[in-house]
């Protein structure tokens, strides 16, 4: 399990030949068309705070030209800031020196590409272990480790063929294995599943909660879309424009959303799917007639579902010490599913 | 107006006297520094007299199996194996056996040095665009300059030979490999290179297991071409004393013999073609990825 967290403090990133010349007027409020238009420049990322948590997933979600990309580039450093930094156990990887930032890319950083870019001319086991081999490790060493994260993610008997010989969703599968073998404890997924069919994606963020339920990485997850971000997040940074708009988890945002951007952005979502059994239980009384109990964590569509199950208008809530903490009225249950936030 | 229609030349004796300057100025570089330019490239002379001496010497049976072998191992391919050697059998009978064995020494030989020097050349190139700018130009000369311009200060510097004769060939057929090599190292998937660098692979480790790899199409498309330009020097060469099938399509055209200088001619383009022909199904079968697509 990863111990510590991703910092990222006051990042800017202004992308033209001298950037930190127009640091100044940025945080002085220049607009982005204005730095553009007047400058030749181009804003990428401002005054961005994000406190990424150990061990959870970390979703970053905006639309393309976002700098959502961009953003998840800071991490490892496969591009380097105007200003700012990205803190991990105390040290500014914006700082490292070449070689410090090799090392830190080997051993703590993985990373999942939207376009899969595997190697071509590499067999999935070759590719598996390309990190492994980048960091020294004895071949068979690693082929050992390789095979196991090959079958962990459900290509055992493909592990001598080309990704060219591969569908959408097993190329990924060898990016995923790929990632996982280096053993880092930060993972970075650049838009990873958007490329995949719907099934298919929905398929592989299965795929990656039950690995994360086990490993407990610090994930960091870039994508477009909300469902997605929803289902998979622990917490959701929204980006606009290269700015943070709202940050929090996915409950907090689907119930408070920051601005109308946002508002809008969520009307879609199936709200009884993100807002648990906690926000809306009513302490008191519980009820005594009931046999329907729910969990606070449980989201308020299979707590729906189980008072239905059972022809039941209320339910208990109990929590996992086995204390029984509320009540839940089905009817306000569903006005909770049905009811869009406004801003 | 005696401008209008005469071209302001320069005079007569000033022409006459930048020629002659240019002339001695290189024949005194010459003297001071032929000989330690011969005693460079002796090694390069003994290994490519060893390398005749050996493929003369060889009994033809064995050189016929030693070359089919080649094919064979380069175009897993029965029916090249058998045009091959027909075609070798053919010019054995023909009594160009020997001299067949000298070209093939020289262009084998030239082939390696390009190789050697050019790779490397093209690595460089393909890591600096200044690098590029700077090597363009130069390649561009090399490929367009007649080759007897500079057979002139080889054979000042070096005199009549085998060795003066190689690097001429090599001027002339090192460019493509050097070419293709910096092509096809900037046409690599910036995506893969990107993965590479996120895994934290130092530069050499990205050209050796990423970029060198997937520039290998490209490189073997260069190597192919260098082949086949050195191929086509030969008769040149043999202008400054290179001996082989070049040589006697020489004695041919000085002497009107029709039927020698195209039987020779002929023998080279057959060399040609059974270079061209192996080096570019070897070059396919190192690409096997690429073939089976997912459908």
């Amino acid at each position: 399990m990863a111990s510590h967290g991703i910092e990222i403090k006051d990042l800017y990133k202004i992308f033209g030949p001298n950037g930190e010349k127009y640091i100044e007027a940025v945080k002085n409020g220049m607009s982005k068309t204005e730095l553009n238009e007047k400058h030749g420049h181009v804003l990428g990322l401002k005054d961005i705070n994000i406190s990424m948590p150990a061990g959870q997933i970390q979703v970053v979600m905006g639309l393309s030209g976002s700098g959502k990309s961009t953003l998840i580039r800071h991490i490892n450093r496969l591009i380097d800031p105007t200003v700012g930094a990205v803190v991990y156990e105390d040290a500014d990887v914006c700082q490292m020196s070449k070689a410090e930032l090799l090392d830190f890319r080997r051993h703590k950083t993985a990373m999942v590409f939207q376009k899969f870019a595997l190697l071509p001319h590499r067999t999935v086991l070759q590719n598996t272990i390309y990190g492994l081999e980048i960091q020294g490790i004895d071949k068979n060493e690693a082929e050992k480790r390789a095979l196991k994260w090959i079958e962990r993610v459900g290509l055992a008997g493909f592990e001598d063929n080309y990704p060219n010989q591969l569908s959408g969703g097993m190329q990924q599968r060898v990016g995923l294995a790929r990632a996982l073998a280096n053993d880092a404890d930060i993972l970075l997924m650049d838009e990873a599943f958007s490329a995949l069919d719907p099934l298919i994606r929905t398929d592989m963020q299965a795929v990656l909660l039950d690995i994360q339920s086990e490993l407990k990485k610090t994930v960091v997850f870039i994508t477009h879309d909300l469902d997605e971000a929803l289902r998979l997040g622990d917490r959701i940074a929204i980006l606009r424009d290269g700015e943070v708009i709202q940050q929090g988890t996915g409950q907090e945002i689907v119930l408070n959303p920051a601005d109308a951007y946002i508002a809008d952005f969520i009307k879609e979502v199936n709200r009884g799917r993100v807002i648990s059994v906690s926000t809306i239980m009513s302490g008191q009384p519980i009820d005594a007639v009931t046999k329907v109990e729910v969990g606070p964590d449980d989201r308020l569509e299979s707590a729906a579902q189980a008072m239905t199950d059972m022809e039941e208008n209320r339910a208990n809530v109990r929590d996992i010490n086995g204390n029984l903490v509320g009540s839940l009225d089905l009817k306000d249950t569903i006005r909770a599913m049905v009811t869009a936030a406004t801003h | 107006m005696n401008w209008l229609t005469e071209f302001p030349e320069m005079s007569r004796t000033d022409l006459r006297d930048l020629k002659k300057g240019g002339d001695e100025a290189f024949k005194a570089f010459s003297r001071a520094y032929g000989e330690a330019l011969e005693n460079f490239f002796f090694p390069l002379l003994k290994f490519l007299k060893w390398f005749e001496d050996l493929l003369v010497a060889t009994p033809w049976p064995i050189m016929m199996i030693i070359i089919a072998l080649l094919v064979w191992a380069g175009s897993r391919s029965l029916p090249m194996v058998a045009g091959t050697v027909i075609s070798m059998l053919l010019i054995g009978y023909l009594g160009m056996w020997e001299d067949t064995m000298f070209t093939l020494a020289l262009i084998s030989v030239a082939t390696l040095i390009c190789i050697v020097v050019g790779i490397p050349f093209g690595i460089l190139m393909s890591k600096s665009d200044r690098t590029q700018a700077v090597v363009t130009p130069i390649l561009d000369i090399m490929q367009t300059i007649p080759p007897f311009v500079y057979l002139i200060p080889i054979l000042l510097l070096l005199g009549i030979g085998r060795v003066p004769g190689l690097i001429a060939v090599i001027i002339f057929a090192i460019p493509p490999v050097v070419r293709l090599t910096n092509l096809g190292i900037r046409l690599v998937d910036k995506d893969v290179l990107e993965a590479a660098d996120s895994f934290g692979a130092s530069p050499w480790q990205k050209m050796r297991t990423v970029q060198l790899p997937l520039a290998l199409p490209n490189i073997f498309a260069g190597v192919n071409q260098t082949i086949m330009m050195a191929l086509s020097m030969v008769v040149t060469a043999s202008l400054i004393g290179v001996t082989g099938l070049g040589q006697e399509v020489l004695v041919a055209l000085n002497n009107q013999y029709l039927s020698l200088g195209f039987m020779n001619g002929l023998a080279i383009v057959a060399i040609a073609i059974v270079f061209d022909r192996v080096s570019q199904k070897y070059g396919k079968r190192l690409q096997k990825h690429s073939e089976v697509v997912h459908g």
